[in-house]
């Protein structure tokens, strides 16, 4: 208990070095929201009309002001407004962030069903010729950028066999189900693909390792059947570095699959990200990188706990 | 032969069972669209983005608009004229017009529309345009009289613009432009999603008679081969694309039809005069004969294009031929940067923005190996759209790649850069009296036969001058569904016709 306490009490300290972090970055890089608004035509404001959409997109004061107010604003819950979609930032996160955690979940279900079995058989089959194959597949899935998978099984879905899941109009999952599912199962399975061939990999060289320690095989000795040896005892431990991968890979895609967003034309974090940085929307990026640190410290307690209960040997927090 | 098909057949069929969906039929009414960039506002006085612009004036309406062949037809205004001394211009409005929320259109709504584009504090950036109104009368709610400071013929074409939409006086006094679409175009804005979806309906009162279609459904699919593959399935109607080599897979597809034409805007090789060498005129001069633009439009973009001069406006523009070193010579591009004292060439950097245009980084590379000839060694720097536009703002760039935007008039459209006022003087880094004058002339001049004269000249002195390498114009993209008829292609881009297009069944 005394861990998680003081694990949550950094949390306000890693986020205040995040929200310094991205106000400056999104600063530092050049162009601002005026440029993003009317590209080269703003060279055509004379330094009034400059000065008037400054105030309105509210670059005019220094950024020390501009970085108080923000975080003054955070403190009374309000993350500021978005010059796009001219809503409050947190409401517009909160809209799109349902389908970035249905996909993550999704890919992680798939990448776990997949990966997990088929790595390990392929430790229970060392170097023989079926090992060979998963390992193989497993190349090709993790070298296979998702945007290549991506736009490959959208061009043989639409020209091989003339269909589609409907493109550009969202179902949230509570409105219609099977819609909703129809949308995101293929894009599920484009990340789900790469995220299941590290599974497999992961999960084959530590059920190696383990099935080589001195437990097992004094468990096996003992008189222990294979499949007990296998998911009894060599399981369990073998799981961590699948937990750590999992944990890292599923907070990464809290944060949003830009790419297969883009390619899906799914109204998720990632895209929400991408465009607010390109039309230098300052407050939606700031605020929806917050909210994506906030979202990768807590699945990454998550994991350290999932620890604790995989091997209760293990005891955080003490020396 | 029959077995396989009745396979491919049977799992086309288990994968849309699977999917959840059929083949999804076109509904009568609505027309589904798509586009890869949304638009990014919807202040008709602030927005320049292409996208926001196409929308725009689906919802709200200028004055006056151009046709297919870039000639003045009514919009808002029946009909317009200028006084003899071209100081003043009236138009008599629309009795029919009427915004969408059903008040009628007044002269007192387009004065407060003017008033607000030349309002510094809007930020209006085609205010640039219109600083030679003195003054806007009213003498009745249909008649509009606006007093000029000088001759100013190409006035008329900047107001057709949507940046010079007439939008209600009460609208700009409750502050709700912008937050609030309220034109009197032939569609209203019944959604906007940014950077997911808008949903238009007709406007029953448009005064432009009843609109073709129910409504349109615009979605935003961001990879154009995305929203092809979505035409392929019949999902989407009408798409606007941007990238040549995505657009001519479209007449691959047996129900689908491609809408091409020339546009107004131009892909350019910007020299920064104002730097080392090229302050030079005949290293200026050399780069100009040393590059082959046909090569470039054929690499770049698939030889989706055509090679032009500085005017890309078809009634005015010279025949490339006729400019200064438009056949590849490159003997006398090194003859030239001998005589500069360049012999050995020189060293630069080019910048271009990574996918604006989708053929920039192809057109740098080829520019790259063509300057290698003539001993110039080019450094390619790709940046993001808004780094880019920063550094293109300041001049600060040797040369640059870009596309811009062309106008239906050449004097809105080189104002800018080609006379001594010019707002963007610091990007273009070049000016001398003969460019100066002829723009004024243009400018001062309503004789169209007369106009042409000195256009041409301002095109052939500018071409020798090489500040600039023109390159080419490319076309622009749309692609329908066979049974979407009635949409007219225009060389402003824009989708108007969209108010008269009409789903077959």
């Amino acid at each position: 208990m005394n861990y998680l306490m003081r694990r949550l009490a950094t949390f306000p300290l890693v986020l205040l070095g995040v929200s310094i972090l991205v106000f400056v970055a999104i600063r530092m890089v050049p162009g601002d929201s005026i440029t993003a608004m009317l590209g080269t035509e703003a060279g055509l404001l004379t330094p009034a009309q400059r000065d008037s959409l400054a105030a309105y997109f509210g670059i005019d004061q220094p950024w020390f002001i501009q970085y108080w107010r923000w975080i003054g604003g955070i403190l009374h819950g309000n993350l500021g407004i978005s010059v796009t979609y001219g809503r409050p930032v947190l409401d517009v996160i909160i809209e799109r962030f349902p389908l970035t955690l249905e996909l993550a979940v999704l890919s992680m279900i798939i990448a776990l069903a997949v990966g997990m079995p088929a790595g390990i058989f392929a430790a229970t089959h060392n170097e023989k010729l079926s090992d060979l194959g998963v390992r193989i597949v497993a190349m090709i899935g993790q070298s296979t950028p998702s945007f290549v998978l991506g736009l490959l099984i959208i061009y043989t879905l639409s020209a091989g066999f003339g269909v589609l899941p409907a493109m550009g109009e969202f179902a949230p999952l509570w409105q219609d189900p099977l819609r909703n599912l129809s949308q995101m199962i293929l894009p599920a399975i484009t990340l789900g693909f790469a995220f299941a061939a590290s599974v497999t990999r992961i999960s084959r060289s530590s059920m190696l390792d383990v099935l080589s320690d001195d437990y097992v095989r004094t468990a096996r000795s003992k008189g222990a059947s294979a499949r007990s040896v296998i998911w009894r005892h060599a399981l369990p431990n073998a799981l961590i570095p699948v937990v750590t991968l999992s944990g890292i890979e599923f907070g990464y895609l809290l944060g949003g699959a830009v790419i297969v967003e883009q390619i899906y034309a799914l109204p998720g974090l990632g895209r929400m990200v991408l465009d607010a940085i390109q039309q230098r929307d300052y407050a939606l990026v700031q605020g929806s990188v917050l909210f994506i640190a906030f979202n990768f410290m807590i699945v990454n307690l998550l994991v350290d706990l999932a620890y604790v209960a995989l091997d209760p040997r293990i005891r955080l927090g003490e020396s | 032969m029959i077995g396989h098909l009745t396979r491919t057949l049977l799992s086309g069929i288990t994968l849309a069972a699977m999917l959840g969906i059929a083949t999804v039929s076109t509904q009568a009414a609505t027309l589904h669209m798509a586009w890869s960039q949304d638009a990014t506002g919807l202040d008709p006085h602030k927005q320049t983005a292409f996208s926001s612009l196409r929308l725009l004036e689906l919802i709200y309406e200028p004055l006056v608009r151009v046709d297919a062949s870039l000639q003045i037809i009514p919009a808002i205004a029946t009909s317009w004229e200028f006084s003899k001394d071209g100081k003043a211009l009236t138009f008599k409005l629309d009795p029919k017009a009427k915004f969408q929320d059903g008040t009628a259109v007044t002269s007192a709504d387009v004065k407060a529309s003017f008033e607000r584009i030349l309002d510094e504090k809007t930020g209006a950036a085609a205010r640039a345009n219109f600083l030679s109104i003195a003054g806007i009368d009213t003498p009745d709610a249909a008649t509009v009289v606006f007093h000029l400071s000088q001759p100013d013929a190409p006035i008329l074409t900047a107001m057709s613009d949507v940046n010079a939409a007439i939008v209600p006086a009460s609208e700009i006094k409750a502050g709700s432009i912008g937050t609030k679409a309220v034109g009197s175009g032939p569609f209203k804005l019944d959604k906007w999603d940014p950077n997911a979806k808008e949903v238009l309906s007709a406007n029953k009162d448009w005064a432009g008679g009843a609109t073709g279609v129910d409504g349109i459904e615009i979605s935003v699919l961001p990879d154009e081969a995305a929203i092809l593959a979505a035409m392929r399935t019949k999902q989407i109607d009408f798409a606007l694309l941007n990238d040549p080599l995505v657009a001519t897979l479209v007449p691959k597809e047996a129900s689908l039809q491609l809408n091409r034409v020339p546009v107004l805007s131009y892909h350019v090789l910007q020299l920064n005069p104002s730097r080392k060498p090229m302050t030079e005129l005949k290293v200026r001069q050399a780069i100009s004969c040393a590059i082959d633009r046909q090569e470039v439009l054929d690499t770049a973009s698939l030889g989706e294009g055509k090679v032009t001069g500085p005017l890309t406006i078809p009634a005015l523009a010279t025949e490339p031929s006729q400019l200064f070193c438009y056949k590849r010579d490159v003997d006398k591009a090194k003859k030239l940067m001998a005589e500069a004292g360049y012999a050995d060439g020189f060293s630069a950097t080019v910048i271009g923005a990574t996918g604006e245009p989708p053929t920039a980084a192809a057109e740098a590379q080829v520019i790259q190996s063509q300057l290698a000839e003539i001993g110039v060694k080019l450094d390619i720097k790709m940046m993001e759209l808004n780094v880019y536009v920063d550094a293109w703002l300041k001049g600060d760039f040797d040369m640059a790649i870009a596309l811009n935007g062309g106008r239906a008039d050449p004097y809105t459209m080189y104002n800018r850069y080609w006379t001594k006022a010019g707002n963007l003087q610091k990007v273009a880094n070049y000016i001398d009296d003969t460019l100066d004058s002829q723009m004024q002339q243009g400018r001062a001049e309503t004789d169209p036969a007369k106009r042409k004269v000195i256009f041409a000249e301002f095109e052939k002195h500018l071409a020798e001058m090489s500040p600039w390498i023109w390159l080419y114009t490319s076309y622009s993209y749309t692609a329908q569904q066979k049974n979407i008829a009635g949409f007219v292609p225009t060389p402003t881009g824009t989708l108007f016709s969209l108010s008269k297009v009409t789903i077959q069944q």
